[in-house]
């Protein structure tokens, strides 16, 4: 294990995992065959780590080899007719973002956070806002370079029969490395991004504008007060955007202005912060609703502008959790899952509620379906918080929807078999030397 | 801006390049690996650089140094920024017992290094302009156990890179030595490379880049390490003697 260090220190995002891993990271893509031959050789599993941007056990590999895929960042080709992008996979999103965006070209799909590496945006297949249009970003890779741990590098094209591609697509770094991937970049008029800020009352009224704007705005997204009660419940603003049609391409880069050195003391968030929080970001984003023309950064990715947002949650970490249910049964179970949250008085500050549209992800793990997804996130709050999430995690089941792997670190096998009906196919992908934290939880 | 990048496979270097790639500079990266150079050149052509040519040269044994520079400078049509990255740590331990690790350690980073500074330094002042950049390191401000061996190659370097600052003052050109704390780069591998001390490549890169346009002639990388070298450099021989860094 000569290119591998060990670390304790390797936290999921969410704060609450973490573990002692045997860590590489090699500069150039020809030295991966050796990393893994080390592990093997030193008889540890093996997982991709880019830039940790998943808050569960996904992620993590405790006990086990991690490579580190963050130098592996350069360029291999770029055509600026087609737009096909071919690199590395330590590449971030924001890299990509900071060359491209002044050339008119934008990430097809992109997350709430630009921190990414393009290796764990396809193997998360992530969404974000323009879903009903785009897809996830599985739909926009073309081809990948994965290499198997017996030495082997496989060109995947999307086209691919074998099912490799699909297993990849989403594979939570179960199938081998992603060395390399070319996607399609999307052009863009400018760096600029027309938006309207809509307040709902309630969840009737968020399925209704939610409807009304599919057909006709690039991106929506809503933020729900989730400690809202009675009549007020799921109330919350409704944003829906597009690129701006004529303005600057060039927006400046802003360094985070702000980082939180350390974990907070968790006092600072308790039910009266969150609540507080909640009912004022309502009140002054009611008042300011209307329409505004913004930099694409604060739009994207409000929460880049600070660095390690999640040391807020304190020591003790938090939960994310990220559903999807169908649209059958999507009212009544958003309804019931927003009563839940508020009866146990455990708030959360990102309340984040979207319709996903019919586009099919191409993974065989793909998280997105038709349907309507919410995000949450709790500070952990031990027991207290565990029995609300599985509350939560009953409606969900009952509702025909699942969770999103890189957001849990505690549903069931059961849970995540019932939810992810190809995961048995998946398996059959799953290269023998590869593993996680995620996958020895729900596959054994 | 045509810029010559000796050890451009360096991951400073590398990154040191990209700064320059999204200036639309002219480059040409030297090395001693063509696979590695290529796939640096096509990087850096996708983010922005006019130019990005290679050239392979064992840069550490040259053997006609000055006429190997005409023939980089040709390459370009002429030059304005020379950056010097390569260099090794070496093993310490093998270095005190055999006298061959430690003349290896010392033609790498300090012999052949000051062959290319001075033949760089009549390029410039030839032409009455230029910048000389040289990665030297914090491990040259005070000798310990751990690595005095490259220390004083890197030592020797700071000097030399001062004297040529010196020879330019009053004319055009410039050279400026950028010392580096401890870098996550493969030179580091290995390491436990935990804590806030640890830079990473782009951080020494905006020094570097920076430091083309100043006046230094030293540049400490990150800025922090003035102060932290400025203490280490003047505690007390007893103390020092006691600490294991
Ligand atoms: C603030 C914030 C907002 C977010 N918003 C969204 C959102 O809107 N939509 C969404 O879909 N997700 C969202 N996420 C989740 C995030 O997009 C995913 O977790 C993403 O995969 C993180 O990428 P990463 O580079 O940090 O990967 P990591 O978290 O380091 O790794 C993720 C997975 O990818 C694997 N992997 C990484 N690199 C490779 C490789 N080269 N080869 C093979 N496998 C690899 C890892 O093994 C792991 O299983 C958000 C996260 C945050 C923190
Ligand atoms: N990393 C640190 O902590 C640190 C701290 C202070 C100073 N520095 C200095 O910063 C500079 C760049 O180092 P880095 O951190 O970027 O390390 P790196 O990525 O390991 O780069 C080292 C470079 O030196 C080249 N090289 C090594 N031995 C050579 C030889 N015998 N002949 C020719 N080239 C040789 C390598 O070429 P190949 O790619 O062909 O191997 C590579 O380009 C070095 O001068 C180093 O001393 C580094």
């Amino acid at each position: 294990m000569r290119s591998f260090v060990s670390k304790d220190d390797i936290r999921s995002w969410g704060g609450i995992l973490q573990g002692q891993h045997f860590v590489s990271r090699p500069n150039w893509r020809d030295q991966l065959p050796r990393s893994i031959a080390e592990a093997r050789d030193a008889d540890h599993s093996l997982l991709a780590i880019g830039l940790g941007r998943s808050y569960g056990d996904s992620g993590l590999n405790p006990g086990g080899a991690l490579v580190d895929m963050t130098a592996l960042g350069r360029i291999i080709s770029f055509d600026p007719a087609t737009g096909l992008l071919r690199a590395e996979a330590g590449i971030s999103f924001a890299d990509i973002l900071d060359l491209f965006v002044r050339r008119g070209f934008f990430l097809p799909v992109t997350p709430g956070t630009r921190f990414v590496t393009l290796g764990g945006a396809i193997a998360n297949d992530v969404h974000g806002k323009n879903h009903h249009l785009a897809g996830t970003i599985g739909r926009w890779v073309r081809r990948i370079g994965l290499l198997r741990s017996d030495g082997t590098e496989i060109e995947l094209r999307d086209d691919d029969q074998t099912g490799l591609f699909a297993a990849t697509i989403g594979g939570l770094g179960l199938t081998g490395l992603i060395t390399w991937a070319e996607i399609e970049l999307m052009r863009i008029p400018s760096a600029l991004m027309d938006v309207e800020t809509l307040p709902f009352a309630n969840v009737d009224e968020f399925f209704a504008v939610a409807a009304e704007s599919e057909g006709s705005a690039d991106y929506t997204v809503a933020w729900v007060d989730c400690l809202a009660k009675g009549n007020a419940l799921g109330r919350g603003l409704f944003t829906r955007a597009r690129h701006a049609p004529r303005g600057t391409k060039l927006a400046r880069v802003e360094k985070p202005k702000l980082t939180v050195p350390f974990s907070m003391p968790s006092f600072v968030l308790n039910n009266l912060s969150i609540g507080l929080f909640n009912s004022l970001y309502f009140y002054k984003g009611r008042r300011a609703a209307g329409k505004a023309t913004t930099p694409y950064l604060p739009y994207f990715y409000p929460l880049d502008s600070i660095g390690h947002w999640n040391r807020i949650y304190g020591r003790r970490g938090m939960y994310q959790y990220q559903s999807v249910v169908p649209p059958v049964t999507a009212r009544d179970a958003t309804t019931e899952m927003l009563k839940a949250i508020s009866k146990a008085g455990e708030g959360s500050f990102l309340a984040v509620l979207k319709t996903f549209g019919e586009k099919v992800s191409p993974g065989l793990l793909s998280f997105p379906q038709a349907g309507t997804t919410l995000a949450l996130d709790f500070p952990n709050r031990g027991q207290l918080t565990l029995d609300l999430l599985s509350r939560l995690d009953d409606i969900v089941r009952e509702a025909g929807g699942r969770l999103y792997p890189a957001k849990d670190g505690r549903i069931s096998a059961a849970m995540f078999r019932a939810g992810y009906p190809a995961w048995e196919t998946f398996a059959q992908h799953v290269d023998p030397a590869f593993s996680s934290a995620f996958w020895r939880r729900i596959s054994e | 801006m045509r810029v010559i990048i000796l050890g451009a496979t360096s991951a400073i270097a590398e990154a040191t390049a990209r700064l320059y790639a999204s200036e639309g500079a002219d480059l040409l990266l030297v090395g001693r690996q063509q696979a590695k150079l290529d796939a640096i050149a096509a990087d850096l052509k996708v983010r922005g650089a006019v130019r990005a040519e290679t050239a392979v040269y064992d840069l550490a044994a040259p053997e006609n140094v000055r006429s190997a520079l005409a023939q980089f400078c040709a390459t370009l049509g002429g030059v304005d920024h020379v950056l010097i990255a390569y260099g090794v740590l070496g093993e310490q331990d093998e270095a005190e017992q055999l006298t061959d690790v430690a003349e290896e350690i010392l033609q790498v980073n300090f012999n052949s290094v000051a062959a290319w500074c001075l033949a760089v330094a009549d390029v410039f002042e030839g032409q009455a302009r230029g910048s000389l950049v040289v990665l030297g390191s914090v491990a040259g401000d005070r000798g310990r156990r751990a690595n005095y061996v490259y220390g004083a190659a890197k030592a020797g370097l700071a000097t030399l890179v001062e004297g040529i600052s010196h020879r330019f003052a009053s004319n055009g050109p410039r050279a400026a030595i950028v010392k580096p704390g401890p870098t996550i780069t493969p030179m580091t591998e290995g390491m436990n490379r935990k804590g806030a001390l640890w830079a990473t490549p782009e951080q020494i890169a905006r020094v570097a880049r920076r430091a083309a346009d100043r006046t230094g002639p030293v540049f400490y990388a990150p800025g922090r390490w003035r102060l932290i070298m400025l203490i280490i450099r003047n505690l007390p021989t007893v103390i020092f003697n006691r600490m294991s860094i």
